[in-house]
Formats: structure tokens, C-alpha cells, sequence
């Protein structure tokens, strides 16, 4: 995984509640057996019209939004389907950032695997971020934890562990592999009923 | 300090980690499909990494299964998933109930149905259905394909301890009413976003005096209302359904004796605690995309609150102040991991026995597993949806999902047992209405829903 420190870079907001894994990427996209190629299909069904004409009424297709790679958007973000796709579409595409109001707890595991740094903020500072226009830059500090739009700074939260992976890049397995003792210790103890 | 079945399920399972962080827990059991498992054997065979423990692994195919002919898989890439996880289990040295095994079965029909879902268990999938075999008294949720891997080297996983949340659900549920109402009843008050940071238990005298299939349709839907956790004391019913089954424990009534230590001390255990009053409950049906937007069936629509709202009535060809007595259904869908069971096709298959589904009507019947369509057609199921102009298909997730043939074409309003009513979940454009198995088989009778308490069936 490449760590992330800071990132400063346009916005895409997208204000709807409850965008469910099955609009980041439908289920026709789910039968590739790779982590890649998945972000031409990010929210496919609103993306395209009928006919696969890209929808020039949508966020992502917007000419003013190209290489933005943060996401704004709603609460309950990423519920639905367990699909780690739709993190592999985000990424794919080029977002290294979402900020919603609120994640699925799937969702948000998925995102601490792959690198995409998923933030939660407040209404009213989300408001302001989505306001903004669309060549305007706005600064994700993830050692400070906060979000920096103008003269303004939003703080978020997260928890120390996914900070540390994201900073350092580190891969989980390798990780759990150093606790290999106590797992060896833990099964030497489980009940047995056969 | 008191507390929940979780709790003690949870405290059991620690590794290493303090509470507030994530902790590193063992996974009892990992049940493993062909479309979330795929990137994970790749990542293990890319790091030269080999399955811990295969004896705590278990594989099935699901989702791409066609049900006319299992074994005619006309899409390439289908194909290819289900092709990749046979060789991926057999490379690793994972069980797998394979394309035709008399195993084989939606993955949350199979774990319980083989004795392989067991109470005290923490059981992980990379499907978000998970959540079903939290029915046995066991902490099961989905999770994403970096954590099947993670679970598939090191049988373990990293988690965060939720918060506890205690449905208590009591009453006597009123005739025409099921199991399946509760949940979308719970959903629709709550919201679909009120579970999420819990694990959810139910418990009450309604909850105790259900079978397990019907409590497995409670704790599937879960999710949908964000939590991914649901689960149910074990009791007597729950030891009587793990006994004798393939999996089950050769010494049962030791491992009895462990499990009854899994249960809640009391209600004060629980970080936030529900009350939901069954008695007066009536039949749900959904108008909207997602599990929330249901009403019960004596209910109009509710009015626009929202963009949400607005959007959802767009899509679904519906308008506030109608009633799902107006929908006109030109599709029903009986199967799933939520209602694919026995029980379920008994009740759909008595109220189509002797009837006809309405013209213009196609409507599918998808048994969960291999086990209970040839249970089904030992009991002569098979032959009354046929009769009543149903089609009778092989096991598989079909069109809850549509990553298989079976699909509800586009505008099509689809009276469907599954769980999920999102924007092209079954298929692109279909309009989804879930219900109840007994509903479901009242609208393909009507060519609408109707009110089944006032009906005999």
C-alpha cells in the first residue's frame, strides 16, 4: 500500500444520503477475478444514459471535474453489498478521498485495506466544501487530521491503527503474521466437541 | 458488570488488542463464494502465502449459478469465476460443495443446513447476507476481500468492538404476518442506517417461539438496516436444528453445555436498547430503493420528504398517496438467502395450491440449496407452483442479485422475497417490491399485493 500523508487536490461532490454499493459498481461488473479496471464503471447507472452516452448532468462526467480525486458526499456512505469492488472503483478511477457524513462499517473496513482514505464531517463543513468551485483545491492532512478549504480547517477523526497503516503504507497480513505465537497459543486452548 | 452474548462471544475471541482499538479476533469459520474470493487467493499466491487453517474454510458457487441448467454457463466471465474458485479451493487445499455437489446452496442456506454454523462462533464472509447465521447465537458478519485473504492466511481478523444494541420484540404475531414483516417493519420505524456501529440482538417471546428459519430471515436483513451483526440466544430450537446435521459436534451435549453460556445477563447489558410490539403488526410491502421505504399494506405512501424520496418514486413509477394494492406486478421472485428456505416455500407453495398465478405473470421459484429442492420435491412442492404456472428452478442466489440469467427486465414491477430493493439490484430498471413468501404468492396471484390478513390462505 503507498502512504498517504497529505493530499491537496479538487473535489467532486456528489450530496446524496445512503449511496449504496450497488450504484458505486452494479453486479455485472463483479465477475472479474482482478482489483483493477473497475473505475470505468464507478457509478455506472448514473453515469451513463441508455445506450452507454456518458450523462454530461453527472458529477463525475463533468469537464471542470476532471483529476479531482476528492469525493464529497452524503451519510451512510458505501452501505449495501460487502463489495470490496466499490473501493477498488473508487480507487481505480483516481479518488484518494472521500468525506461523508457517515460510512457503512463494511464499507469503511474495505476502504483501510485499500488505501482510500474515508473521512467523516459534520453537515454544515461538507455544505461548505461542496460549494466550492470546481478548480479550487482544498488540502486533506492526515498526520494533522484535518481538512484545510481556504481559511478554513476542519478537524475529523480516526482511529490511531488505520492512521499508522495509512501513513506507513503497511500491509495487514504481514502485521498479524508477528502475532503468530499468540494465535498458535489461542488455538492450543479452543474447545473441541468431535 | 453485566453482559450481552456478544460481549461474552467477543471476549472470547480476543487475541491480542485492548477494547476502544481494534483487536485481532480468531474466525471460527470463514464460508467462502466465487465472486468475493477470487483477488484474495491471487493476493496469497502473489506473497507465496498458504491457507492457515483449510479445515476452518468452507466454499460454495452462488451467485453466478444459472437455475435453468447449472452446468450451461453461457456468460465467459461467469464462468470463469466459478471455474477460478474450484481450482483456487483445490490449490489450497479448501472443502468446496461444487457446481452440481448435493452441498451446493446459497452460501447462508448451506453453512446452517450442514451444521457447519454453530452458536459462539465468530463467522466471516465476503457477503454482506452474513449476518443470517447470527440466528445460531454466533457473532457473523460480511466483510470486504482484503479481509477474506487476511482471514484465509491468518485465520483471524482485525475488528473493532460495536457498540450493542437489544431489539426486544414481543407479541403474538397476527395471522398473514411473518417473520419477514418484523424485519422490514423494525427497518421502516428505524431507518436503514439506525444499526450501523452496532451488533444488533433480538430476543423476546416472539423471537423464542420461532423456528430457526424464521429467525435466519430476521438476522439477514440486519444489514439493511446497517447493522452487521444480528443475532439470537441459542436455545433448545437452535440445538435441535445443529443435531445430526453433517457438521454438527459428534459430541453435542458437551458442546451444549459450552454454548449455554452465550447468552445476555439483561437489558441494561446493551449500550441502546428497542422495543417492537408485534401484536397489531400488519403485512409490508416496499414502494422505494431501499429497504426503508416500505409500508405496511393497509398504508398509502408516504409524501415526498426529500431528494432521496423524490428520486426513489422516480425510479420506482410510483406516487406518494397509492398503494401497493396498485402496483401492477408483472413479476414474482420466491428464492434468496433471506427467503429461500423450506418453511418459506411450504407457506408460498400452500396459498398457490388448487390457484393460478395471474396473466401476463412470470414468476420464479429458486429453492436455497440443493437439500431443500429435493425435499421440496419429495413433498410434491415442485408440482404445485408448476400447476400454478410458476417456474421451478435449480438452487442459486437467481435474481435477488442478477449476476446470473435471472433478471426482472427493465420497468417490470417484481413482488420478490429477496432483501434488497436498491436501483437495478435485479436488473437494470426492475422495480422491486419486497414482502413476505405468503405476499409474494398473493400478488402473483392478484397481479397485485393485497391485504393476505383478510384473505384465507
Amino acid at each position: 500500500m503507498k502512504p498517504i500523508t497529505t493530499i491537496t487536490n479538487t473535489t467532486i461532490p456528489i450530496m446524496k444520503e445512503n449511496i449504496d454499493t450497488d450504484q458505486l459498481i452494479p453486479k455485472q461488473f463483479l465477475k472479474n477475478i482482478l482489483k483493477t479496471g473497475y473505475g470505468k464503471d464507478l457509478f455506472y447507472d448514473w453515469r451513463y444514459l441508455p445506450g452507454g452516452k456518458a450523462n454530461p448532468d453527472f458529477e463525475l462526467n463533468k469537464p471542470e471535474r476532471k483529476g479531482a480525486s476528492i469525493l464529497i458526499t452524503g451519510d451512510n456512505f458505501g452501505c449495501g453489498s460487502s463489495r470490496e469492488h466499490a473501493v477498488w472503483a473508487l480507487k481505480d478511477f483516481g479518488i484518494e478521498v472521500v468525506i461523508a457524513g457517515s460510512y457503512s462499517d463494511i464499507f469503511y473496513m474495505n476502504s483501510t485495506k485499500n488505501g482510500l482514505l474515508a473521512i467523516a464531517l459534520p453537515a454544515d463543513e461538507r455544505k461548505i466544501l461542496a460549494e466550492i468551485s470546481a478548480n479550487e483545491k482544498i488540502t486533506v492532512n492526515l498526520p494533522d487530521q484535518v481538512v484545510q478549504c481556504r481559511d478554513k480547517s476542519f478537524h475529523f477523526e480516526i482511529d490511531p491503527l488505520w492512521k499508522h497503516k495509512f501513513v506507513n503504507g503497511l500491509d495487514d497480513i504481514a502485521i498479524t503474521f508477528g502475532y503468530e505465537k499468540q494465535i498458535e497459543d489461542y488455538e492450543a486452548h479452543m474447545p473441541s466437541f468431535n | 458488570m453485566s453482559q450481552t452474548m456478544f460481549d461474552k462471544i467477543w471476549n472470547t475471541h480476543v487475541i491480542a488488542g485492548e477494547p476502544g482499538n481494534p483487536q485481532l479476533m480468531y474466525v471460527d469459520l470463514q464460508l467462502l463464494h466465487e465472486v468475493t474470493s477470487p483477488q484474495a487467493f491471487e493476493g496469497l499466491r502473489e506473497n507465496n502465502r498458504k491457507v492457515r487453517r483449510p479445515d476452518r474454510n468452507f466454499a460454495t458457487m452462488d451467485h453466478n449459478v444459472p437455475t435453468v441448467d447449472i452446468f450451461n454457463i453461457k456468460d465467459a466471465i461467469s464462468r470463469k469465476q466459478i471455474d477460478t474458485l474450484g481450482k483456487n479451493a483445490k490449490e489450497f487445499g479448501v472443502r468446496l460443495a461444487g457446481m452440481g455437489s448435493e452441498d451446493q446452496g446459497i452460501v447462508h442456506v448451506i453453512g446452517p443446513q450442514l451444521g457447519l454454523t454453530q452458536p459462539g462462533m465468530i463467522i466471516v464472509c465476503g457477503d454482506s447476507h452474513t449476518a443470517t447465521h447470527g440466528a445460531f447465537g454466533s457473532i457473523a458478519f460480511g466483510i470486504g476481500t482484503s479481509e477474506v485473504e487476511h482471514v484465509l492466511a491468518t485465520q483471524t481478523i482485525w475488528q473493532t468492538k460495536p457498540k450493542t444494541m437489544g431489539i426486544h420484540v414481543h407479541g403474538k404475531l397476527p395471522r398473514g404476518v411473518f417473520s419477514k414483516d418484523i424485519i422490514m417493519g423494525i427497518i421502516a420505524r428505524e431507518g436503514v442506517a439506525f444499526g450501523t456501529g452496532y451488533a444488533v440482538e433480538f430476543y423476546g417471546d416472539t423471537i423464542r417461539n420461532m423456528s430457526m428459519e424464521e429467525r435466519m430471515t430476521i438476522c439477514n436483513m440486519s444489514i439493511e438496516g446497517g447493522a452487521k451483526m444480528g443475532s439470537i440466544q441459542p436455545d433448545q430450537v437452535t440445538y435441535d436444528y445443529i443435531s445430526g446435521r453433517k457438521y454438527a459436534p459428534k459430541q453435542m451435549d458437551k458442546a451444549i453445555e459450552y454454548w449455554k453460556q452465550f447468552s445476555t445477563d439483561d437489558e441494561a447489558a446493551f449500550d441502546r436498547v428497542i422495543d417492537f410490539d408485534v401484536s397489531s403488526l400488519a403485512p409490508f410491502v416496499s414502494w422505494g430503493t431501499n429497504p426503508g421505504m416500505s409500508v405496511p399494506i393497509d398504508k398509502a405512501f408516504p409524501e415526498i420528504k426529500n431528494n432521496d424520496d423524490e428520486k426513489a418514486y422516480e425510479y420506482i413509477g410510483l406516487k406518494p398517496g397509492e398503494t401497493a394494492e396498485e402496483i401492477p406486478i408483472r413479476f414474482a421472485f420466491f428464492g434468496s438467502c433471506t427467503n429461500g428456505r423450506l418453511s418459506d416455500l411450504k407457506v408460498a407453495a400452500s396459498a398457490l395450491k388448487g390457484r393460478h398465478i395471474a396473466e401476463g405473470v412470470t414468476a420464479l421459484v429458486v429453492p436455497g440449496s440443493r437439500e431443500i429442492k429435493n425435499k421440496a420435491e419429495e413433498l410434491g412442492l415442485d408440482k404445485i407452483f408448476k400447476d400454478a404456472g410458476c417456474e421451478w428452478r435449480e438452487p442459486g442466489c437467481s435474481a435477488c442479485l442478477g449476476m446470473n440469467p435471472d433478471r426482472v427486465p427493465v420497468g417490470v414491477h417484481c413482488a420478490s422475497t429477496s432483501n434488497r430493493n436498491f436501483e437495478g439490484r435485479q436488473g437494470a430498471g426492475a422495480r422491486t417490491h419486497l414482502a413476505s413468501p405468503a405476499m409474494v404468492a398473493a400478488a402473483a396471484i392478484h397481479g397485485h399485493f393485497i391485504d393476505i390478513r383478510k384473505e384465507a390462505i
